[in-house]
C-alpha cells in the first residue's frame, strides 16, 4: 500500500516536472523576445518603429499630448516655416515693392486726364468708410506684428537688442490677438455692404482684356461701382480673410479645432489623398503654416492696393477719405456707376 | 568639454515615476508643470516598455530654430537653455519639439500661456549660477554645483543615465553586450544625429 502511494506520488511528481519543464522551455526568452503567442510588440525593432512613427503610449500625465514620445511633424513644420514660407514670403514682399517702384517710374502718378472738375459725387457713405478703415487699420497692424513674429528675429534683434525686441514682441502679440476681432468685424461688415456690387459680370471681362487701362494713358475700360480688379481684391480679401480668421482663431485657442482634418476630408471627395486623422499637434502646425502663407499673400496684394489707392492715382484716396470723389475721376474710372447715380437723382 | 546627453534604458525603466517627482521637488517646479514624464508602450501587455522622456538637449534643436524672439541658447556642454525674461509664451517651441518637452504654466490661449518651462539638464538659466533669481525661474543649477541631473542620479534601476555622452554610451554598450538584448538608445537618432 505504502509502495503504491509512493509510486503514485512519484508519478505525479515526474509528470509535474515534465509539464513544468516543458512550459519553462516554451516560456524562455530568446534575445529579448516576448514569450507566449500573444499580440504585442515582439522585437525591439518593432517597438522603436512604433515609437518613432509618433504613436502614443500611456502616461500618468493629465495632458494627453504627452503620451506621444516622438512627433516628427514638428521637424517638417520647422523646415517649411523657416524655409519656403519665410523665403518666398520675403521674396514676394520685396518683389511687389520693387515691381510697384518700376511701375511708378514707368507710369508715374495716374492723373485725371480731363482735369479735376471741382464737382464731387458721393462714392462711399460713412458706414462704408468705417468698415474699410476698421478692416484696413487692423490689417496693417496685424500684418506688422505678424511679420515681426516671422522676420523680427533676423531684422530687429540686431538693431534693438534682445530685451527691447522681446518687450515689443509681447506687445505685438497682444495687439495681434485683440485687433484680430476688429479685423473680423470689419471684414464681415465690408462683405455685407459691398457684396452686391462685386458679383462678376460681362463688363469685367472687357476690363480685364484691356488690362484695366492702367498701362496706357487715355485708355478707360467701362466699370460700374467696382471694376474687375477691385472685384478680385474683394473676393481674395473675403476668402483669404475668412481663412486667415479661422486659422487665427485655431491658433488663439490651440488644440481645440480640427479644421484641417475636416477640410482635407472635403477635398478628398475630389480624388485627393490627404490625411484626415491629424493629431491636435498637426492641426496647430497646419494652422500656423496656412495662417502665414495666406496672410503673406494678402499682404503682397494689399501693398499693391494701397499703392494704386494713394500715390499711384490722383483722386483715388478721396473715395475713402471724404467719401466724395471728383466727377471727372469717377467718369474716367467708373463711368457706368456715374451714369447709374445720375439716373437715380 | 563633455557633451551632455540623456539616455533611458527601456529594459530597465519600471515606470515608478520617481524621476518626475524628484525633478519637481529639486527645482520646485510649479503645479501642473512636469519637466519629465514617463510614457509606457503596450501598457499591461506582453512587451511592455517604459521610457522617461524630457528635453533631450538636441544638437540641432528645433525649439531654438523656431523661437520668434531667439530666447534659446546652447551651452558649450550641449545643454539647451532659454531665457524666461525674453520668452513671450507663443508656444512655437512646443509645436516644433519632437519630444514634447516645453511646458506652460497655463493651458490657456495664445496670449496667456505664460513663460515656457522645460528641463534644464539641472543647469539653470542665463542668470548668475546658483543665484536666487536663477533658482526661482529655472530651478537648481546642479551642474554648477558639480553634480549631474537629479532624475538620473536617483533612478533606482539606473535606467535613466545622464552625463557625458561618451560615458553614457559606453555604459549602455556594456549593458547591451552583457545581457545580450535590448539595444536601441531611444531618441538618440532624433536628438543627436548631428555631431556637436
Amino acid at each position: 500500500m505504502l509502495k503504491k502511494i509512493t509510486a503514485v506520488i512519484m508519478m505525479v511528481f515526474i509528470l509535474n516536472t515534465i509539464i513544468i519543464s516543458n512550459s519553462n522551455t516554451s516560456l524562455a526568452q530568446t534575445k529579448g523576445e516576448v514569450p507566449g503567442k500573444s499580440l504585442g510588440i515582439k522585437s525591439d525593432t518593432d517597438l522603436w518603429k512604433y515609437v518613432r512613427n509618433g504613436n502614443a503610449g500611456t502616461t500618468q500625465m493629465k495632458d494627453e499630448l504627452s503620451a506621444v514620445m516622438i512627433q516628427s511633424e514638428g521637424d517638417n513644420w520647422r523646415a517649411l516655416r523657416n524655409g519656403p514660407v519665410s523665403m518666398f514670403g520675403g521674396i514676394g514682399l520685396a518683389g511687389i515693392i520693387a515691381l510697384l517702384f518700376v511701375f511708378f517710374l514707368y507710369r508715374g502718378k495716374i492723373k485725371v486726364e480731363s482735369g479735376l472738375s471741382g464737382d464731387t459725387i458721393l462714392r462711399f457713405a460713412t458706414l462704408d468708410r468705417f468698415a474699410h478703415w476698421l478692416m484696413a487699420g487692423s490689417f496693417v497692424l496685424l500684418a506688422l506684428t505678424g511679420l515681426n513674429i516671422l522676420y523680427g528675429r533676423y531684422v530687429l534683434i540686431p538693431i534693438l537688442g534682445p530685451e527691447l525686441f522681446s518687450s515689443i514682441t509681447v506687445g505685438g502679440k497682444y495687439i495681434h490677438n485683440y485687433l484680430s476681432f476688429a479685423f473680423m468685424i470689419g471684414l464681415a461688415l465690408a462683405f455685407i455692404l459691398w457684396v452686391k456690387h462685386n458679383i462678376p459680370t460681362k463688363i469685367d471681362w472687357q476690363w480685364l482684356k484691356m488690362g484695366g487701362g492702367i498701362f496706357k494713358a487715355g485708355m478707360h475700360p467701362p466699370a460700374k461701382k467696382f471694376n474687375a480688379g477691385q472685384k478680385m481684391i474683394f473676393w481674395i480679401t473675403m476668402i483669404g480673410g475668412l481663412s486667415v480668421s479661422m486659422s487665427g482663431i485655431a491658433l488663439m485657442f490651440p488644440f481645440e479645432t480640427s479644421m484641417f482634418s475636416e477640410t482635407f476630408a472635403l477635398l478628398n471627395i475630389f480624388g485627393l489623398d490627404l490625411p484626415t486623422n491629424l493629431t491636435a499637434m498637426q492641426e496647430q502646425q497646419y494652422n500656423q503654416l496656412w495662417h502665414g502663407v495666406v496672410s503673406l499673400g494678402l499682404m503682397i496684394m494689399i501693398i499693391a492696393h494701397i499703392y494704386i489707392g494713394s500715390v499711384g492715382m490722383e483722386g483715388a484716396l478721396d473715395a475713402m477719405n471724404s467719401g466724395k470723389v471728383d466727377r471727372n475721376w469717377a467718369k474716367e474710372h467708373h463711368n457706368l456707376w456715374v451714369k447709374e447715380e445720375d439716373e437715380k437723382s | 568639454m563633455a557633451r551632455m546627453k540623456f539616455l533611458c534604458d527601456a529594459e530597465r525603466c519600471i515606470e515608478c515615476n520617481a524621476c518626475v517627482t524628484a525633478c519637481k521637488n529639486e527645482h520646485e517646479v510649479p503645479w501642473g508643470i512636469n519637466r519629465r514624464r514617463v510614457v509606457t508602450i503596450q501598457d499591461g501587455k506582453p512587451g511592455e516598455r517604459s521610457i522617461s522622456v524630457a528635453c533631450m538637449h538636441c544638437s540641432d534643436a528645433p525649439c531654438m530654430a523656431v523661437c520668434p524672439v531667439d530666447c534659446f541658447y546652447q551651452t558649450d556642454q550641449g545643454v539647451v537653455l532659454h531665457s524666461k525674461d525674453l520668452c513671450i509664451g507663443c508656444g512655437y517651441c512646443f509645436y516644433a519639439c519632437p519630444f514634447g518637452a516645453p511646458q506652460y504654466p497655463q493651458a490657456g490661449n495664445y496670449g496667456s500661456r505664460g513663460k515656457m518651462d522645460k528641463c534644464t539638464f539641472c543647469a539653470g538659466g542665463p542668470e548668475t549660477d546658483m543665484s536666487g533669481d536663477e533658482f526661482q525661474k529655472y530651478g537648481r543649477n546642479r551642474l554648477a554645483e558639480g553634480k549631474l541631473p537629479v532624475c538620473a542620479e536617483m533612478c533606482s534601476t539606473k535606467a535613466l543615465l545622464a552625463g557625458d555622452g561618451d560615458e553614457v554610451a559606453n555604459i549602455f554598450r556594456e549593458r547591451v553586450v552583457s545581457r545580450g538584448f535590448g539595444s536601441g538608445a531611444w531618441g538618440w537618432g532624433t536628438a543627436y544625429q548631428l555631431k556637436g
